[in-house]
């Protein structure tokens, strides 16, 4: 349908662009210039379109682009390290909802042609119904992760019922449009059933399993934009759509597997709501605690100390005292390493980040499975926000609602120390024995206070 | 638009999206999270389709409504998603810190 040979060798070098933009983006040295390679492809994309003969009208396009621009530069400078999973939330949205429109512009041209059942007609469909839950899905998605709505999964009787009849209507609807193409009721009704599925479909999922969800939702984007390809003859498309499909569910699957749990799961599992005083409630345990004096000291005679920084961390915004903490202990001769799990936090890679960001060196962020062989051989971990990812039952109790979740073994250091607020369960509702052990000290008090009241008790500044 | 079934589109789906299977693969967990913002503004090249329906002799006021909200949500991923991913790369720095 391009036909200009121009334009045509212009999506081919795009489409390579990006190709070697992912692969660059395999590590931190070559990573900036997957972005460049990118960005340059992005353009080769926009001005080979330009150029396209259909496109006669440039006023409105022109206007487009720099709203587009003004909105989105101070959108990528202004948003704090910390918002980064509403971020890209909310981008999945946008990119969802320009798909989605695309879509029933398209659908209405056909409508408006007479035309019957096509290829393109079938691959509107897929557009429109992927682009439109994504959408509101997404917009669902930023509202939990920004705490406009509860964290909490939202459940009610009945619900798996009412999805699966929204989700077959939506499908039927999609069905006749692709059949005969019309702009008509029906087309509106689809679309309302698709955006109401996306709602629902995130509605029971907990700020636990974000991380999750979020990839999912990026990989449905993905699919979204190659079922635009597929209505419009546009191989750029399909392999970008392709591509963008694929790393969302991989990252997806990845996120699974470090739950230990099944896609159906994290979907319509409603983790978090139901297992908070299921066990062991109200029976108060004895627990050693320490002031912020004696765990600076436990920290400076160690030699070596794994940190494992949770979600906690990011909430209370102590992501630059920490990495201070890990200067200060890095320069009294102590061998400071810090433990990531896949899903701590509200996005995959979400730690990495932060912490990139206070400027702690990305060779000392080590992943969960490299870094538990050196855990029974490490004097100190000290967990900062982070509960599930390295509660023993996990690995030790079969019976526990996150049995054969793979943990950051913290237990098994010599010395455990726990910042935390109180002894409130974390997320999954779910005790931890890990507070109760001999080597373990709680260490009470907002994560970024106590940090810093560490600090500065070891550069010897002490309020005493 | 496409109104007949074009085998070649599924071949180039079906490699695209395994070579993309193969790509992230190997991407480090370290850089997930950009990787994601990455893939955002990658997959705003639904631009060029909005800019089409935009810029058409004889659009409908409906095309021009949507084309032009289209075209301004996928300019905002696109720029806003290549910036910050390269200022979250910016961030990723080894040795230690002076």
């Amino acid at each position: 349908m391009i036909g200009n040979p121009f334009v045509e060798a212009a999506y081919l070098v795009a489409a390579v662009c990006f190709i070697l933009s992912l692969m660059w983006m395999s590590h931190p040295s070559t990573a900036r210039r997957g972005v460049q390679v990118g960005e340059f492809g992005m353009l080769l994309a926009i001005v080979g379109t330009l150029l396209l003969k259909e496109v006669v009208d440039y006023k409105l396009i022109a206007a487009a682009l720099l709203l587009g621009s003004a909105i989105g530069v101070p959108l990528a400078y202004m948003m704090p390290m910390t918002a980064i999973p509403q971020r890209t939330a909310l981008s999945h949205s946008l990119g969802a909802l320009a798909v989605a429109l695309i879509g029933v512009v398209e659908m209405t041209k056909l409508a408006g042609q007479g035309a019957g059942v096509s290829f393109a007609s079938v691959a509107l469909g897929f557009e429109m119904m992927l682009g439109f839950l994504t959408c509101t899905a997404s917009v669902l998605a930023f509202a939990k992760l920004q705490e406009l709505v509860t964290t909490r999964p939202m459940v009610f009787k009945g619900q798996q019922l009412v999805n699966l009849a929204v989700f077959l209507a939506a499908v039927a609807c999609a069905v006749m449009l692709a059949l005969h193409p019309q702009s008509g009721p029906l087309l509106i009704g689809f679309i309302a059933l698709a955006a109401l599925f996306g709602v629902l479909l995130v509605a029971p999922i907990g700020g636990a399993d974000m991380p999750t969800v979020i990839a999912l939702l990026n990989a449905y984007a993905g699919l979204a934009a190659s079922a635009m390809g597929f209505a419009l003859g546009n191989k750029l498309l399909i392999i970008t759509g392709a591509l963008d499909g694929a790393s969302g569910f991989i990252l997806a699957v990845i996120m699974c597997k470090a739950m230990n749990r099944s896609f159906a799961n994290v979907m319509f599992g409603g983790f978090g709501q139901v297992v908070a005083g299921a066990e062991g409630a109200g029976e108060a345990r004895p627990v050693r605690s320490a002031s912020q004096e004696d765990a600076a000291m436990m920290l400076e005679n160690a030699t070596s100390v794994v940190i494992v920084p949770g979600y906690g961390m990011a909430v209370a915004q102590a992501q630059h005292k920490v990495s201070e903490l890990y200067l200060s202990l890095t320069n009294k001769g102590v061998d400071v390493r810090f433990a990531i799990h896949p899903v701590a936090g509200r996005m995959p890679g979400h730690m990495n980040v932060l912490l990139a960001e206070a400027n702690v060196p990305y060779e000392k962020l080590i992943e969960m499975d490299e870094i538990n062989g050196d855990l029974p051989t490490t004097d100190v971990a000290l967990i900062i926000g982070a509960n599930d990812v390295v509660n023993p039952a996990a690995r030790d109790d079969p019976k526990s609602a996150i049995a054969g979740m793979p943990i950051i073994e913290a237990d098994k250091a010599r010395t455990v120390m726990v910042i935390k607020r109180s002894m409130k369960p974390g997320f999954a509702g779910i005790e931890n024995d890990l507070y109760y052990l001999d080597k373990t000290h709680m260490l009470f008090g907002d994560a970024k206070d106590f940090v810093a009241g560490m600090v500065k008790e070891l550069s010897g500044g002490g309020g005493h | 638009m496409r109104t007949a079934f074009d085998p070649d589109l599924i071949a180039v789906f079906v490699l695209a999206a395994f070579l993309g299977f193969q790509l992230i693969k190997r991407v480090s967990s370290l850089l997930h999270s950009p990787l994601m913002s990455l893939t955002n503004a990658i997959a705003a090249v639904a631009v060029v389709g909005a800019i089409i329906i935009l810029g058409e002799e004889h659009a409908s006021p409906l095309a021009k409504v949507l084309g032009f909200v289209a075209v301004t949500a996928a300019t905002v991923n696109l720029v806003s998603g290549f910036l910050i991913t390269d200022r979250m790369l910016k961030m990723f720095k080894k040795g230690s810190p002076k």
